[in-house]
């Protein structure tokens, strides 16, 4: 049938006579199975209507991919009720919250695939992004810095259309979009290659605590490199102080590096404010946009910014593809990472991916498009999911409740372990902090730079709404997280301490 | 498209725009593809203009095909359904 669909659609009907007698012994075979007969009747019943009909795709041709979560959590479950013998994890197995036997949903009628709540570190890629990328998979495979032919031609004008999407979010000229591997790279461009060019005059990096690794790693390596690198201290709303900032430039700093939407508590900076300070003491104003771009409005000249890194996988788009933003006019001036054929003005030799690029500019276009809708249903989710999760007590928003992306919701439960929280979620994707750092029990390096004590940051969880999260997962989420801090603090002796009215800072722990 | 599309094919077309959203196995997709449906079309209900409406029909018209084509990818690649998703109601399967 979908054989048969496509090619009538493209209006092959010389064909037609031949597919029919193929199609018919396909039906044939397939009728020899139950529980395709009503497809197959109302296929053959209606051959002239067949084209309306929307396709049904065989079971045996559908590749069925399962979820390992279950085995995962059945062997948690096994080993707890070995252990039944331990008298109060029984008693609250049975205490009638059905909440936590498996860590996840038990009654049947359900699936099985958490609901995914963490867009900081990935989003699904869109299915009008695949759409988009599905014909440089198959047939548009040209180079495109072949000149010589229109293999080359083809992908060359999808990468410059790409590149025009891409720029006309940000204000820019698509001649000042760079291509590169993601937001990593582009980061490291700047703040490696800036430093690098004017290593005779200048010595100096600004950037702040809460950056991601990349950044505070890059910067890392340039002080082996005899830079000198100032990270500027953000307050308890994790926003940085601008005249800490003005304070901190000095005649010979080249870049200033800092983030616009916080990776894991959303906070955004503000950008026109730094931007000024950094125009009016000539200094070249970089931003980590990977978080940003296309969720809040970013405008380069507005906001007189300098370099921009993009990631296309936050934004529904393909992962392996990003973008750096570099200011034409005045000139900003780096050293390339990678040396060849001089590809993207020289700055990134390599020979582009189209596939990724067109991907990434449809997820562009589509961020344009779908904007204000985005907003709006995000905004939503986000306020109801904030006000359920703080209803419960002594639960905090971590990072400033004003100036933050609604699509980023940091919560710390007081008296749960929040790792331990994320074990009993087996339900629902969620993560402590960034990615990168999720493999590691040690709080986050952002939340303690807001000025949170270790049990705060450890207790902290990110939740991420994205263009595909549902009303009803929201509820979902709010009702799973509500049910499993109540019985994880049920376990905690410092709750009952809590109930009691101890105050635990009054408290002198003893060491053994 | 001719001049001004008819109310009929314009109903025809949100028809056909939720059935074949309804098509995808994925929940997420499924469930965006008909909020997104629903609200362009309720939001531009009132359009008067015949050029916007012929222009917002040759997109929706674009948008109809992509669907149709992505949700035969979407039912080749299956997953697990997830833990909101009632498993008999949307699909044929299991």
């Amino acid at each position: 049938m979908l054989l048969r669909n496509s090619l009538v659609s493209n209006s092959l009907r010389a064909t037609q006579v031949s597919l029919r007698s193929i199609y018919s012994s396909y039906n044939n075979t397939l009728s020899n199975r139950s529980y395709h007969v009503s497809m197959v009747n109302r296929a053959a019943a209606g051959a002239a209507t067949a084209n309306k009909q929307a396709i049904e795709i065989p079971d045996d041709i559908a590749l069925e991919t399962h979820t390992d979560v279950q085995a995962a959590t059945k062997d948690q479950a096994d080993q707890r009720s070995a252990a039944s013998s331990d008298a109060e994890i029984t008693d609250a197995l049975t205490s009638g919250t059905t909440a936590l036997n498996y860590a996840y949903r038990q009654d049947t009628g359900f699936g099985t695939r958490p609901i995914y709540m963490d867009m900081q570190a990935t989003t699904p890629t869109d299915p009008r992004v695949l759409d988009t990328m599905l014909k440089f998979f198959t047939g548009l495979y040209g180079n495109p810095h072949s000149n010589t032919h229109s293999y080359g031609w083809e992908t060359n004008n999808a990468i410059e259309d790409a590149r025009k999407d891409i720029a006309s979010l940000i204000n820019a000229d698509p001649r000042e979009i760079i291509f590169t591997s993601g937001a990593t790279e582009s980061n490291n461009m700047v703040i490696k290659g800036i430093p690098r060019f004017y290593k005779k005059t200048k010595k100096h990096i600004i950037t702040t605590r809460t950056e991601h690794k990349c950044v505070l790693e890059a910067a890392r390596s340039m002080i082996n490199e005899g830079f000198e690198v100032t990270f500027l201290n953000v307050d308890k709303d994790g926003l940085i102080d601008l005249n800490e900032l003005e304070a901190a430039i000095r005649p010979d700093t080249c870049v200033v590096s800092v983030m616009a939407v916080n990776n894991e508590i959303g906070v955004i900076q503000p950008l026109k404010e730094i931007g000024e300070l950094c125009k009016k003491h000539k200094v070249y104003f970089h931003t980590d946009c990977a978080q940003a771009y296309g969720k809040i409005k970013l405008d380069v000249n507005d906001m007189k910014i300098d370099l921009l890194s993009i990631s296309s996988h936050k934004i529904y788009g393909p992962k392996g593809i990003g973008a750096l933003y570099v200011r034409r006019r005045p000139r900003v001036r780096l050293e390339p990472l990678l040396s060849g054929g001089g590809q993207e003005r020289g700055l990134r030799s390599g020979t582009l991916a189209p596939p990724l690029i067109a991907g990434f500019g449809e997820a562009a276009r589509l961020l344009k498009q779908e904007f204000a809708n985005d907003e709006a249903h995000i905004n939503r989710l986000s306020k109801k999911l904030v006000d359920g999760l703080l209803s419960l007590e002594h639960t905090t928003l971590n990072g400033s409740a004003l100036h933050r992306y609604p699509g980023c919701v940091n919560v710390s439960f007081a008296y749960v372990e929040g790792e331990s929280l994320l074990m009993a979620l087996r339900d629902i994707a969620l993560s402590s902090g960034s990615a990168c750092t999720s493999a590691s029990l040690e709080p986050s390096y952002v939340l303690h730079s807001l000025g949170a004590d270790d049990a705060m940051a450890h207790s902290s969880i990110r939740f991420g709404i994205g263009r595909f999260t549902t009303e009803e997962e929201i509820d979902y989420v709010i009702k799973a997280i509500s049910e499993r801090v109540k019985f994880l603090r049920e376990l905690s002796p410092l709750w009952e301490m809590v109930q009691e009215g101890i105050d635990l800072d009054s408290i002198e722990w003893s060491g053994h | 498209m001719a001049a001004a599309p008819s109310k009929t094919q314009i109903l025809s077309l949100y028809r056909q725009l939720i059935k074949n959203s309804k098509q995808f196995t994925n929940y997420n997709f499924r469930e965006y593809f008909l909020r997104k449906s629903r609200l362009e079309f309720k939001q531009n209900m009132l359009q008067q203009d015949p050029v916007k409406v012929n222009e917002l029909v040759s997109k929706a018209n674009e948008e109809l095909a992509v669907l149709k084509r992505q949700a035969i990818v979407s039912q080749l690649y299956t997953f697990d359904k997830t833990v909101v998703e009632p498993l008999d109601t949307h699909h044929k399967k299991h």
